[in-house]
């Protein structure tokens, strides 16, 4: 066969396994990543004999599945933070979705009361601070503004979704004046402009360039227990759970959604509720290091050292509401220049 | 040729699939601008205050940056290559473009990894000096001179590979020339090489511009905002699609009078001559000889072998390869095809628009070939977006048809079948392609089109015989730069392949978004290794055969 015939029939094989879609099946769109998702996935199809058909990106599968209207194949759409669920309830993808399973493993406060998704797993936003220049044990986090930490805190850009979530939290419970006075605060206290990733953080703070790093509770546990090379970086920093003065410490959700013109609806919710069941919590405690949202899981021991997770009260959707808010501050305050 | 002659079959039939081309790629360029319309009134007024006045600078210093090392990178050792003979420059002739083979994002984690603190130069430094002294001694990575230094030795081969094409075609009376008149070698280089071959410059410059405007990933781990980041920003965290497109359509406009400013300045320095006779290469010897290998070998050790052995390393290390990871394959096949299928329509495209223009200097195809370049104005993951509602109006439009004919739904066959993906791919790097071929095609007479034409060769037999040959070191430039995009080619890929599709590069990007690129190093190495073939090949190919002298 000549290379272009060779080319062509393998095109077509290509859409020909693509298309050729199952009764028992369910197609997932997730902005977590798919190689993180397969052990859940596969553990579905065992359990349920559902086949997971899955596609992952970064950002803008929102638009993909409204411009693909009545014929998207999606059922499922699967969130690493509160804005992109937010995002798409907004551009009017979801469907509510009504649950005895949900409402009773997903607490009210993770959950949409409409019924447009539901948080399936929790990262808290914390310090990693070096061992050998933090001895305080319980820092909030309105005192990254106290100029005691001058020349002190790393953090990555403030526009990242994970800081935008937290700041946005900060605006909801005080108002932008006040949280523009803090992002000052914040900003005058940075040890270098922001960059990186949460992973870097932790190296400046081992590095000695800084005190404080802001990051997820999943990267460090990722970095002690499953990577050599990163593992003296976790070796010289320690976790401190911060809270916010008269609240609680900073929680971002993986959520999930039933979308409007799921094909295999049937198969999505069986999917969804399967998340929040006792299997699916189970590993996303041990194999991505996050908090289940339902009670009673043994969370993973390298997170349980970091002490008793007390989440902050605030409503998801009320954090949502702030985000915007929080990225024009971020801007004004010029915290990534 | 007279206006009033009636254009030959070819000649029409070109211009139509020119204006046809032109439309494909157009059509998510109108459906960005049609986001744009959308009103974001109280968003303007915060980017002009806070925003924009530090995108603009970062954005001016980082393209300024990135564009003086890929000059300086990618037309010193294309003229180094082309018009010196020295040991070891078979080698560099391959060596030289692969940087290109290492994803922007990537080669900045891997710098970063090496260079800050605890890594590995620090270690190294740590042998003779207390760890803070060493501290001292490091670069800063994240920091704008950082990414410029790590983006443009990435990059530089766009220049490299343009320029070559051009220092190969010069005709030896102008050097020759002047070195009789006693010019000495560097201001031949200076005053005559380089003037020469400005028009390929501003194509491979264009470029890197283009692709370090296109780079998010990078951009914003080193620390860098640019106005593509405030796009995306814009987008995600101000949850506004119209003033993101707004901003795409600004940075669109930009680029365009950018092209407009330089073509106007190019338009008096085109010069080609008459006769056919290359210049011949110089042999160099002893000095010479190391001080060309070195000026080829810093470009190449820092944009491709540095990235290349932590590659290689993390592999090894972590157990990649031996792993075994099946997954893997079935990726590289996905992107191998996904590239291949696009090079090749995107030669074929490009080849049809310029011809159209060359065969008949018309508006209409003038029009067409500057619109079939703006693919690669736009950001990929602007122009995934602006993508998404033509081809799915097509998808929509069959499951229409198929519904009228009282068919079964075919689904989305466009999304589906990883169509989308290589129409994003070919409308994209169109530019690529049509500005090689452009540049190439700039450097043959006209005058040998209306002889061949004179003897009776038709326009298809005078392609055939006298342009192709004389185009072949553009086309395979091309060919090379386009395919080698497509593999790495990340945010559109993400956004429209198929449902249980993924390639090299998204398998790369699902590992450093969970903050281990590392894991993901196999795969990159299959990029670079999927590469290396079509490079070395074309190569073999890519001097131009001696003039008939």
């Amino acid at each position: 066969m000549s290379p272009s015939r060779t080319l062509a029939a393998s095109l077509f094989l290509l859409a020909a396994t693509a298309s050729a879609f199952a009764a028992d099946e369910v197609n997932v769109y997730t902005y977590r990543e798919t190689k993180l998702m397969q052990p859940l996935f596969d553990a579905f199809s065992k359990a349920s004999g559902i086949k997971v058909n899955v596609i992952s990106a970064s950002s803008g599968l929102e638009q993909r599945i409204k411009a693909e209207g009545a014929n998207s194949p999606a059922d499922v759409l699967l969130t690493v933070d509160i804005g992109r669920i937010d995002d798409a309830v907004q551009a009017g993808i979801s469907q509510p979705l009504k649950s005895d399973v949900l409402e009773k493993a997903v607490p009210a406060q993770y959950r949409d009361p409409a019924g447009h998704w539901a948080g399936i797993s929790m990262r808290a936003r914390v310090f990693y601070v070096s061992k050998e220049r933090v001895k305080q044990d319980a820092i909030t986090y309105d005192e990254l503004a106290d100029p005691k930490w001058k020349g002190k805190i790393c953090i990555r850009s403030g526009q990242h979704i994970y800081n935008n979530a937290l700041f946005a939290a900060y605006v909801a419970k005080h108002g932008e004046a006040k949280a523009e006075e803090w992002l000052k605060g914040l900003k005058a206290n940075l040890a270098q402009k922001p960059s990186g990733g949460d992973r870097e953080t932790a190296r400046d703070v081992a590095a000695g360039k800084c005190d404080i790093g802001i990051g997820n509770t999943y990267y460090w546990a990722l970095m002690n227990d499953k990577d050599a090379d990163k593992k003296p970086w976790a070796d010289a920093t320690r976790v401190v759970l911060p809270t916010f003065v008269g609240g609680g410490t900073h929680v971002n959700l993986s959520g999930v959604l039933l979308t409007k013109h799921a094909p295999n609806k049937a198969n999505g919710i069986k999917l969804i509720e399967w998340l929040a069941g006792d299997t699916a919590q189970q590993i996303y405690a041990d194999a991505n290091y996050e908090y289940p949202v339902k009670a009673g899981i043994a969370i993973n021991p390298t997170i349980a050292s970091f002490g008793k997770l007390n989440p902050d009260p605030l409503s998801i959707a009320q954090i949502a509401a702030s985000r915007k808010a929080a990225s024009a501050l971020v801007d004004k305050v010029g915290f990534d220049n | 040729m007279p206006a009033h002659v009636t254009p030959s079959l070819p000649e029409r039939i070109a211009t139509i699939l020119a204006a046809l081309i032109a439309l494909a790629v157009a059509a998510p360029v109108i459906s960005i601008i049609m986001l744009a319309i959308a009103p974001a009134d109280e968003l303007w007024p915060h980017l002009i205050a806070y925003v924009l006045p530090q995108a603009f600078r970062d954005t001016a210093l980082l393209l300024i940056g990135v564009g003086v090392v890929a000059l300086i990178a990618g037309a010193g050792t294309a003229w180094l290559v082309s018009l010196h003979d020295f040991h070891g420059r078979a080698l560099m002739l391959w060596l030289l473009p692969l940087p290109l083979a290492i994803p922007t994002y990537l080669a900045a984690y891997v710098y970063v990894d090496l260079f800050e603190p605890l890594g590995l130069v620090h270690t190294l430094l740590m042998q003779w000096l207390p760890a803070a002294d060493a501290v001292e001694l490091l670069p800063r990575m994240r920091s704008l001179p950082g990414a410029v230094g790590i983006i443009g030795l990435v990059l530089y081969p766009y220049v490299y590979l343009s320029a070559r094409t051009m220092f190969q075609l010069q005709s030896a009376e102008f050097t020759e020339a002047a070195r009789v008149l006693g010019a000495s070698r560097w201001t031949v280089f200076r005053r005559v090489s380089l003037p020469m071959a400005r028009p390929a410059l501003a194509v491979g410059l264009a470029l890197v511009s283009l692709e370090t405007l296109n780079d998010i990933g990078a951009s914003e781990y080193l620390g860098v905002r640019t106005l593509t980041v405030a796009i995306f920003t814009t987008w995600l965290n101000r949850g506004s699609l119209s003033g993101a497109a707004q901003l795409s359509v600004f940075m669109l406009v930009i680029v365009a009078l950018l092209i407009v400013i330089e073509r106007r300045g190019r338009r008096d320095a085109e010069m080609s001559s008459e006769s056919p006779r290359l210049t011949p290469r110089t042999p160099l010897h002893g000095w010479g000889n190391a001080l060309a290998l070195i000026g080829c070998g810093v470009p190449v050790l820092l944009g491709f072998a540095l990235p290349l052995s932590y590659l290689a390393r993390q592999s090894f290390r972590r157990g990649l390869f031996t792993q075994g990871d099946a997954m893997l394959w079935r990726d590289a096949w996905h992107s191998f095809l996904f590239a291949a299928i696009a090079t090749i329509v995107a030669l074929l495209l490009g080849l049809i628009v310029l011809l159209a223009q060359r065969w008949r200097r018309t508006a209409w195809t003038t029009l067409s070939a500057s619109v079939a370049q703006t693919g690669y104005a736009l950001p990929g993951l602007v122009l995934a977006l602006g993508l998404l509602t033509p081809v799915l109006a097509i998808d929509g439009a069959l499951n229409t048809i198929a519904a009228w004919l009282g068919r079964a739904s075919p689904g989305l066959v466009m999304v589906g079948s990883g169509a989308a993906v290589v129409i994003a791919y070919v409308i994209r790097f169109l530019a690529v392609p049509t500005g090689f071929i452009k540049a190439g095609f700039d450097r043959i007479p006209v005058d040998y089109d209306d002889s061949a034409r004179s003897v009776g060769a038709s326009r298809l037999r005078t392609l055939r015989r006298v342009q192709l040959p004389l185009l072949r070191p553009a086309l395979l430039g091309a060919v090379i730069v386009v395919f080698v995009d497509c593999l790495k080619e990340l945010p559109a890929t993400l956004l429209l392949r198929p449902l249980n599709v993924d390639t090299l590069a998204t398998s790369i990007y699902q590992y450093a978004s969970r903050g281990s690129f590392e894991d993901g190093a196999a795969a990159a190495l299959l990029i670079v290794a999927a590469s290396i073939p079509p490079v070395v090949w074309l190569t073999r190919f890519a001097d131009m055969p001696r003039g008939p002298d």
